[in-house]
């Protein structure tokens, strides 16, 4: 009889404190190991997880939040699909958010922007006081 | 995270290497540490290896360009070596600019650099003691 061990990499990751930034950080290197990703991709889709992240900690504090990957596919092509989902503030202005340097809270101003730029598609849905949630997705080359 | 920071001393020079998986708190932690021994050795010269970082972002980027930034105004030219290719393209694609700062591939090219930047910091000493006009 031939057992299977399925290594089980986590597909929720909640966000609350800063250790689980790193949580984020291995699930996230985990899954693009998983998926067949080469190190600069899975490293690219990382670093965008670590800023939505850290954007949860800083801006949304105390809300409910959390990261959910699964695996995507499209025709031929495969990929992972890593939502960020708070119930916090919100963001007013989405379009000076997804611009780079600004920033609320005195850091560079690249979290968003950086991330939209480490991934194929980035989709943001927000509204004041209904809580943010970010959809990034990267394909495997 | 855990541990301390293993900060040596190496010919005059300060090194510190960045390893593992670091969370915002330690990172600040790291840079604290830095700035002590370095105010405290009087160094001229600090290398931050971070070769042992699988992911750079943002934040810790902005942190090490602090360092370098803060560690010049007590007199050390700082040099990053080791900075993985990987990490390179994410922080160039991400739009993070780390023009401003010194870098290597090695320790021991970051050195040989600290070498260079202090001949470079004393030939325009040299220079600008001689050009200094003389008040009679």
């Amino acid at each position: 009889m031939i057992a299977t061990i399925e290594l089980a990499i986590p597909a929720v990751v909640g966000i609350a404190t800063e250790p689980d930034l790193l949580r984020v950080r291995t699930v996230l290197r985990q899954h693009a190991v998983a998926a067949g990703f080469g190190i600069v991709d899975q490293t690219k889709l990382v670093t965008a997880g670590s800023e939505l992240a850290r954007n949860i900690l800083r801006y949304a504090s105390g809300s409910h939040a959390d990261l959910s990957v699964e695996a995507v596919q499209n025709g031929d092509r495969t990929g992972l699909r890593a939502v960020f989902a708070d119930d916090g503030p919100g963001i007013a202005d989405v379009d000076a958010a997804l611009g780079d340097g600004f920033s609320t809270g005195g850091t560079l101003g690249l979290g968003l922007p950086g991330a939209r730029r480490l991934v194929d598609d980035f989709d943001i849905v927000t509204a004041p006081g209904a809580g943010t949630r970010v959809t990034i997705t990267k394909w495997k080359r | 995270m855990s541990g301390a920071v293993p900060i040596m001393r190496i010919g005059g020079n300060v090194l510190i290497s960045l390893q593992g998986d670091l969370d915002d708190t330690t990172v600040v932690a790291i840079e604290s540490a830095i700035m002590r021994e370095v105010s405290r050795s009087r160094t001229t010269g600090t290398l931050i290896d971070v070769s042992g970082l699988a992911m750079v972002d943002s934040f810790i980027a902005r942190v090490i360009a602090r360092m370098a930034a803060m560690t010049r105004l007590l007199g050390a030219e700082t040099v990053i070596v080791g900075i993985q290719p990987a990490v390179a393209i994410t922080l160039v694609e991400m739009g993070v600019s780390m023009v401003d700062l010194h870098t290597a591939l090695n320790a021991e090219q970051g050195i040989a650099m600290l070498q260079r930047l202090r001949e470079g910091t004393a030939a325009i000493s040299a220079e600008a003691a001689m050009s200094t006009p003389v008040v009679r």
